[in-house]
């Protein structure tokens, strides 16, 4: 069902062109009519939220932005790989913009430093991916190297927009 | 409200993986270094997963998420990736079965990322759970993320989280307290929110503000999971306005608004609020630039547009409080700068307030004009939004928004599709009598134009709007004829028989109408509905075609025989359904009264007595019949239709008229011949045709045909005389339903037909006068209930003068036709019958009170009765 709704959302989001209006109106798949699909386009990455009458059509546009610059601003120049690669970060983030499904900030600054303060946290335990003690030595076989920040894979990167465009 | 937040961030994932997935040859030599040496040490782990338990404790850790992610990534096809995912998969169960706390995070980590490509991972629900109750930071954040996007509400695992957030709500530390709260709000059931709400309720108090807001959140699901707590954060709410912080504040107002919503008392509680949310506008306003929330140039937009909406919601039908802001809402529709998105979507919401609560006209007008210059703007969405609330304020202020109709129009021809149905539907809301010609010219045209998925929707517009609002009955039948030519394929069953009988009407208008869809089936036979009812037409007026009597248009010279091919080469296209062939047959049985080429006629309808249709077969044979046994009646049966009294097409709402007492449903046959198929009364209907002597045909009310059709058969045989329909039909209504229905009434007529078997009732039995009622739905709507009064008198007197009356409620209505007699004989030889027609619109029961006078013996009697709620069973249909 939601690789079913995923499916079908980046269907319709993706043959529409740039020029017409970010918003599709909901079909039975997202729950009907009251519901729309508020879309933004970075290079090659689509941000997609589902949202009902409650929120404002306008208002969601400006807060996938502050959505995107805040993920620009935690990963440094946000690529797509980030996002893949770090996909509870992304969560995290999401977070503390989004809870329940209700705006909860929109304060870039704050969310980036409440989001530091926890990955601050979780570095000083091990992090997730700390090796114990007492791991083999075959992983050391794996330890290769840190995927480069920023790597140069053509014009992938997602280039954050300024919001003067806006 | 958004997607629940996890889902949503699923879909920016996903869809990452997708776009990436499309690029995939871009990055790939740039990582090739990378994956060589991944898939080398995967395929060494690959071994080790053979090794025996106790090997394994002694196993490498498991790899991490990161090298999970590469690996999936340098799958080619989706069966090397599952495979790939699978093996992963026995390898995280079987080390959540060894207990292994040192990896379970990472474990549950990797599960994540293969629940976000689709792949089943409800296995680690509860791994999610012993991370959560497990010291550390990065186990608790996992775990409380692992809970959100693999629980639901149904889970038992529900019941042990309970108390972990419980502990994790009074935690020293924020932002655990934080993580508890979040994942409350996401994913708490009932049980949960009433366990928890008090903690809640606490931190909603506290005076840290990461944690006030996120309470605040967390309160609005408790109320939306157990509406009667809420109540209980009424007090919290009190300080909340005062709160600098415009997070806590943003997510307050969220609380107050879902509060007013929820209940009236909340709402009239909260009206006092108005002032200081007035204050908290103007400040947000006037305040200039803060760095903090500035968003291009605007102070905190989010925070606006939210206390927009909650402004929206208290001044509603609020006479005092909508004084209170309109001043401020002046203001921020004047002093808001709207080159940027941000500053449109205030002053968006701004307008919607404006239109929802009691403003002056003045401000009104403002707010109208606002949308007139979004409808300008470049920016699509701004004209979208434009366009959706000028459609919710066409109602209430409609001349207002007439003042922008020709800006609308335009928006028709934009290439959005999102912007082409709003304004199609706005377009269809501003159709008047004053600008029905231009808007329909417009309209027709993008009928034209659009695309498919338009068509079906703009042509039920357009008929519509053309009955409502038609300057002439050439205008209308033009108009359809275009939409029927332009989008036949597209429209509603129903419009066939709506046109026809559109047409039969309008009598002035039939020589130019045959004419006009003669050429147009010269030039296209595809389009079926045209083609159903330029066959008809043909068959019905065939004979002003040949004549060339119409005076509208220069009269085209037609043949007979030509006309016939016409109708031959429908009958033998490839394009024809097979209800088209039926029309086509039975336009060609009409004309064999209307033409004089009788002999072809009988030919063509012979050769189909043997066609491989059994629908057209045995219409063929029947009409074969005709031709033979019942010759002397065949000019009477093909007469022309008569005219046909309009029944309603926007639903059950008027009453049909009848013609005369006894035929209360003269208007049905119309649709008869053309479309009966083959049905399992075919059978009976052939032998009623074919050998006996039963003269089906003749039939008149009280004789009944012994076949299934009931009430319906003799009442359609009693009709075949008066109304030229074809011997067939009788028994069709009960194969075919729609057809019955003159078009707009909908299938459920069917059913209905169990209706006639509703037994009769006793009214009332007093006196010796006794009134029984027998019900039927011999009727095309099936709202329509038919009942026939049965007065009877056992006394030895007979009752003169008698009169029944009869009232019903409000949302009935009530038709009383002429009695048999007003005399009601003694000792029962005899009764006074009487038909009412009923028109119950809401289905529901009848309580009748009804009202009896005579004059027995001499003297007058008067006297009331209310009879039982009566309801019709089958089908639901109550009289």
């Amino acid at each position: 069902m939601q690789q079913q709704i995923i499916r079908e959302t980046f269907h319709l989001v993706s043959k529409r062109d740039d020029n017409v209006c970010n918003f599709l109106e909901g079909g039975s798949l997202i729950g009907g009519s009251d519901y729309k699909l508020i879309y933004r386009h970075y290079a090659t990455l689509y941000f997609v939220f589902c949202v009902d009458s409650s929120e404002s059509e306008l208002g969601i546009l400006d807060l996938i932005q502050v959505f995107v610059e805040t993920l620009d601003k935690c990963f440094e120049n946000v690529c797509e790989l980030d996002l893949i690669f770090h996909m509870d970060k992304v969560h995290y983030i999401l977070q503390e913009v989004v809870m329940g499904g209700m705006v909860l900030e929109t304060n870039m600054n704050e969310i980036v430093a409440q989001v530091e303060v926890q990955n601050r946290m979780e570095k000083s335990e091990g992090g997730l991916s700390a090796a114990p003690a007492r791991a083999v030595s075959a992983v050391k076989n794996m330890n290769l190297p840190e995927i480069p920040r920023n790597i140069n894979i053509g014009d992938i990167n997602i280039k954050v927009p300024s919001l003067s465009p806006f | 409200m958004l997607l629940s937040q996890t889902q949503a961030g699923h879909r920016e994932k996903q869809q990452c993986a997708q776009s990436t997935g499309l690029i995939s040859a871009l990055q790939r030599p740039a990582l090739l270094y990378n994956l060589c040496s991944v898939s080398v040490t995967f395929r060494l782990r690959d071994d080790s997963w053979y090794y025996p338990a106790s090997f394994r404790r002694r196993m490498p850790a498991p790899i991490r998420l990161r090298e999970l992610i590469r690996t999936i990534r340098t799958a080619r096809t989706q069966a090397e990736e599952r495979e790939m995912i699978q093996k992963e998969c026995a390898a995280i169960r079987s080390s959540f079965r060894e207990e292994d706390n040192t990896y379970r995070c990472r474990n549950v980590a990797k599960l994540l990322y293969m629940h976000m490509l689709g792949y089943p991972a409800h296995f680690g629900q509860l791994e999610c759970l012993k991370l959560i109750a497990s010291q550390k930071f990065t186990d608790k954040r996992i775990g409380y993320l692992g809970a959100m996007l693999l629980l639901d509400e149904r889970q038992d695992v529900h019941l042990l989280m309970t108390n972990c957030i419980k502990n994790d709500l009074n935690h020293s530390t924020q932002y655990v307290q934080g993580l508890a709260l979040c994942t409350l709000g996401c994913m708490g059931s009932s049980e949960m929110c009433r366990d928890l709400a008090g903690e809640v309720e606490k931190l909603l108090k506290t005076s840290n503000s990461y944690l006030r807001k996120k309470a605040a959140l967390c309160a609005v699901h408790v109320i939306r999971k157990v509406p009667e707590l809420m109540e209980m954060f009424l007090p919290a709410t009190k300080n909340l306005l005062s709160e600098k912080n415009h997070g806590v504040l943003h997510t307050s107002v969220v609380l107050l608004t879902e509060m007013c919503e929820r209940s009236p008392d909340m709402l009239a509680h909260f009206r006092k609020l108005v002032p200081q949310l007035v204050r908290i506008l103007k400040n947000l306003i006037m305040s200039g630039y803060s760095p903090e929330h500035d968003v291009s140039g605007i102070s905190d937009p989010f925070l606006q547009v939210r206390i927009l909406r909650l402004l929206r919601i208290l001044g509603k039908s609020d006479d005092d409080s909508s004084e209170a802001m309109n001043d401020i809402l002046a203001q921020v529709a004047t002093n808001t700068e709207t080159s940027k998105n941000v500053g449109n979507a205030i002053l968006y919401e701004t307008v919607l307030t404006i239109m929802d609560i009691k403003s002056e006209s003045g401000l009104r007008v403002l707010a109208i004009n606002i949308l007139g210059r979004f409808l300008l703007n470049n920016d699509k969405n701004i004209r979208y939004v434009a366009l959706t609330s000028l459609l919710k304020t066409v109602q209430t202020d409609h001349n207002a928004v007439q003042r922008h109709r020709s800006t609308i129009v335009d928006c028709l021809k934009d290439l959005d599709v999102s912007i082409k149905r709003r304004a199609m539907e706005l377009s269809f809301a501003l159709v008047n009598g004053n600008n029905i010609r231009g808007m329909m010219k417009e309209l027709l045209y993008f009928l034209d134009s659009c695309d498919p998925e338009f068509k079906a929707d703009c042509a039920s517009g357009v008929f519509l709007a053309a009955e409502k609002y038609a300057p002439s009955k050439r205008w209308h039948i033009d108009t359809i004829m275009r939409v029927l030519t332009t989008a036949g394929s597209y429209v509603r069953d129903d419009s066939v028989p709506n046109l026809i009988q559109l047409i039969t009407n309008s009598v002035e208008m039939h020589a130019y109408t045959v004419q006009r869809l003669y050429k147009a089936l010269l030039d296209d036979i595809s389009q079926q509905p045209l083609v159903q009812v330029a066959s008809w037409c043909t068959g019905e007026y065939g004979d002003l075609l040949v004549s060339g009597q119409c005076e509208e248009e220069e009269p085209i010279q037609v043949t007979e025989d030509e006309v016939l091919d016409v109708l031959e080469g429908l009958l033998v296209s490839n394009l024809s359904t097979p209800v088209t062939r039926g029309y086509a047959l039975t336009a060609i049985m009409k004309l064999s009264t209307r033409f004089n080429s009788v002999n072809r006629i009988k030919k063509v309808v012979s050769i189909y007595g043997s066609s491989i249709d059994v629908e057209l077969q045995q219409r063929a044979v029947e009409y074969n019949a005709l031709f033979k046994k019942y010759d002397h009646m065949r000019p009477a049966l093909l007469e022309r239709m008569p005219i046909m009294e309009k029944t309603s097409t926007n639903g059950p709402t008027e009453i049909v008229q009848t013609n005369g007492e006894s035929e209360p449903s003269v208007v049905e046959p119309k649709h008869l011949p053309p479309v009966s198929q083959p049905s399992n009364q075919a059978n009976d209907l052939l032998d009623l045709l074919g050998g006996n002597d039963v003269p089906v045909i003749q039939t008149t009310l009280p004789t009944k045909p012994a076949s299934a059709g009931g009430e319906l058969l003799d009442l359609l045989g009693d009709l075949s005389l008066s109304s030229n329909s074809v011997p067939p039909a009788p028994s069709l209504p009960v194969a075919q339903p729609p057809f019955l229905l003159d078009g707009l009434s909908s299938p459920p007529l069917f059913n209905d037909i169990a209706a006639a078997g509703i037994p009769s009732m006793t009214a009332y039995n007093k006196n010796g006068l006794k009134i029984d009622f027998t019900f039927e739905r011999a009727n095309p709507n099936p709202n329509i209930a038919v009942i026939t009064i049965h007065a009877s008198n056992t006394t030895e007197a007979e009752m003169t003068d008698f009169v029944f009356q009869a009232a019903v409620p409000k949302t009935f209505q009530l038709q009383l036709l002429s009695p048999s007699s007003n005399v009601v004989p003694a000792l029962n030889q005899g009764t006074v019958t009487q038909v009412i027609r009923v028109l119950n619109p809401q289905k529901q029961h009848l309580r009748m009170r009804i009202k009896l006078t005579y004059t027995h013996k001499g003297s007058p009697v008067q006297d009331l009765a209310e009879t039982a709620a009566l309801k019709l069973h089958g089908n639901q249909q109550s009289i």
